[in-house]
């Protein structure tokens, strides 16, 4: 059975990504036109536009790590049967809560709106991936790389936070509003902090692999950032909801976690790029560029992420789009930016000269266009939020007229930022796609520019 | 310390801390527990996913106003949020809710009222930025 169960993940991904961003638009155009297709009211489309966010970031960090472990490690994966096991479930379960979104069938909190008895497959298939990670890292007698650790830790912990964030199923929960928000929130932010794990892992790899230099992913520096993100996975939570009536120190020692995280990262990937040769930078012109992208966007999402964590702006900016931009800000320029640098990875390290390049014009074109437009994007969620925060008039209508102008930049830089992803997206879908399932790329004995390439 | 041993102490802490959470960690001292109109109202809140267009305590959807004080506000109240569950706006889906699904979204509106304050009534801010809420509830 040839294993090709990572390039699945990752075309399911590509998937996931380019029907998400379609729904996102189609969300900020009802913030100013709600009564345009009544078919699908706000309420069904941003849970599709979430869920499938959210989704593409899962399937792809998971992609990699079946792709990685025994293509480019060196390391049989445990069972490939548990693989496609992990895939399956997840493309039926993905299907069925899609199914209940368009139906109107929610019943779950937000971000897992879907009936709760979904969760249970998903719950499953993460066992199976669990087990199947730590049996096939074992086998590497001598000392891990650091994003070994944090892949790992990315996959316990999302199984803890995902359990965790059921626990609103027991009544007790349930009977003091402020538990139950707190506990909800609390899954959610070490949540965040395990998928983190997981991407932020994939691009310590594959920075490894492009500049060819193994010694970061085992240095101190490498694990002072382990240990910082897993610290503020476990207590950094409580910046989501100073609000909500808590014990003052939880929130006050959220905080100070929370002016930790994200600088170390950014210096990792600054180190690095100082360190690579020309040749490197050029035979992985287009990793290297989205990796890029992510270290711009690391620095304003920093800045604007602490200022946020500091309890006295959070005043402010609490429950406005300044919280949608942080979190878009953060998924789309640093998570999304080092996925497709994942994937384009893959692609190129695949195919030297490549199918791929005859079609990278687009690529590249649309790499600008994304960026450029979710800068737009990101600066119009910041004033609206601003405004927002800070109105002090009459009803929540005419503080929502006062921000419409913003909404509608927003929405419109939207549309070029799906038409950008999408240019980026497109080519790398064919090339997995027929990688995937043309007879002749599955043949594990594809002699391919002379090297013997392994599926 | 070895790496795998700073792991697993972190863990160890973690454990400890969510616990509390989980238990202690609340400001609400002498909530009453919701009724069972407010619990099947919850539920329905949930159902209908009103959390996509609303806020709680300002976590939520965007598109509409937060409902954690709905229930109290000037000029608001009871009668007030009913008759937009009841009727929906030009923004707000009508849901065609039943008299009874009515009464229980609208006692689930008041239980969380009672919960307490948001945006916090008297936020004390300290000199390095964090804030202290007055009494317990936010000041509720
Ligand atoms: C598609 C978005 C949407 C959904 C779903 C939605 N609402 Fe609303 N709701 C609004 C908007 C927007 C307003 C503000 C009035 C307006 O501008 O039309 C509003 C107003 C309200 C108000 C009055 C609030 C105030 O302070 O004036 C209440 C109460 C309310 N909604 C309750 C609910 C409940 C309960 C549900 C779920 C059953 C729900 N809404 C679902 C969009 C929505
Ligand atoms: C890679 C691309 C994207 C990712 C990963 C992403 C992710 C997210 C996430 C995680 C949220 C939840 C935000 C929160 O709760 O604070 C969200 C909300 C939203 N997104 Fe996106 N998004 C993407 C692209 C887009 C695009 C192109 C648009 C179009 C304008 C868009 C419009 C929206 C809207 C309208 C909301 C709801 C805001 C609200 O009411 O809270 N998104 N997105």
């Amino acid at each position: 059975m040839a294993n090709d169960t990572g390039l699945r993940f990752m075309l399911l991904g590509l998937l996931a990504l380019a029907a998400s961003l379609f729904f996102g638009v189609l969300s900020a155009f009802k913030f100013l036109y709600p009564e345009f297709l009544e078919a699908l009211p706000f309420h069904k489309l941003r849970p599709l536009h979430v869920s499938l966010a959210v989704s593409w970031i899962f399937l792809t960090a998971i992609g990699g790590v079946y792709y990685y472990l025994p293509n480019l490690l060196g390391l049989a994966l445990f069972s490939i049967r548990a693989a496609r096991w992990h895939f399956w479930i997840f493309l039926v379960t993905g299907l069925a809560i899609l199914g209940a979104y368009l139906l109107g069938q929610f019943g779950g909190r937000e971000y897992w709106e879907f009936p709760p008895v979904l969760a249970l497959p998903i719950f499953l298939s993460w066992i199976l991936f669990a087990v199947n990670y730590f049996n096939t890292v074992i086998q590497r007698r001598s000392a891990w790389p650091v994003y070994f650790w944090m892949w790992g830790t990315g996959i316990v912990f999302f199984l803890l936070t995902f359990a965790e964030s059921y626990l609103w199923l027991f009544p007790y929960f349930r009977e003091n509003m402020a538990r139950e928000l707190a506990v909800q929130w609390k899954s959610y932010g070490s949540l965040v902090g395990s998928w983190n794990m997981l991407v932020y892992g994939t691009a310590i790899f594959v920075m490894e692999k492009i500049s060819g230099n193994e010694a970061m992913a085992h240095s101190k520096m490498a694990f002072g950032l382990f240990f910082l993100g897993l610290f503020n996975l476990m207590f950094g939570w409580a910046h989501h909801t100073y609000p909500v009536p808590f014990a003052e120190w939880v929130r006050n020692f959220a905080y100070f976690v929370s002016m930790t995280e994200l600088f170390i990262l950014g210096k990792i990937i600054w180190d690095w790029r100082g360190s690579l040769s020309d040749y490197q930078k050029h035979r992985f012109r287009r990793p290297y560029r989205f990796l890029f992208a992510a270290d711009i966007w690391v620095f304003i999402n920093l800045v604007l992420a602490l200022i946020i964590s500091v309890p006295a702006f959070n005043l402010f900016t609490h429950g406005t789009h300044v919280i949608v931009a942080h979190t878009m800000g953060t998924t789309i320029g640093i998570n999304t930016m080092i996925l497709l640098g994942s994937i384009y990875f893959v692609l190129e390290q695949r195919d030297t000269d490549s199918a791929l390049q005859t079609v990278s014009g687009m690529a590249d074109h649309g790499y600008w266009l994304a960026n450029g437009s979710l800068l737009i994007f990101f600066l119009a969620l910041l004033v609206a939020g601003l405004i927002k925060g800070t109105y002090s008039g009459g009803s929540f209508g005419d503080m929502m007229a006062s921000i419409e102008p913003f909404l509608l930049i927003f929405a419109v830089a939207g549309i070029g930022l799906m038409m950008g992803l999408w240019m980026v997206l497109l080519p790398a879908l064919r090339r997995i796609y027929s990688l995937v399932f043309s007879v002749t790329a599955r043949n594990p004995m594809r002699v391919e520019n002379g090297q013997k390439t392994n599926l | 310390m070895s790496k795998r041993g700073l792991f697993f102490c972190l863990c160890a802490v973690f454990a400890v801390y969510s616990v509390y959470v989980w238990t202690a960690g609340t400001d609400t001292p002498n909530i009453q527990p919701p009724s069972e109109q407010a619990k099947a109202g919850l539920a329905l809140f949930q159902e209908k996913n009103c959390i996509a267009c609303h806020q709680l305590y300002g976590l939520g959807g965007h598109m509409g106003p937060d409902l954690t004080n709905v229930a109290s506000a000037p000029d608001k109240g009871v009668d007030y949020l009913k008759t937009f569950i009841a009727n929906g706006t030009d923004k707000m889906p009508n849901f065609k809710f039943s008299e009874a699904e009515i009464d229980a979204l609208a006692q689930f509106l008041v239980f969380l009222d009672r919960t307490g304050t948001y945006p916090p009534a008297h936020p004390e801010i300290s000199w390095f930025g964090a804030v202290a809420y007055s009494g317990a509830n936010n000041g509720k």
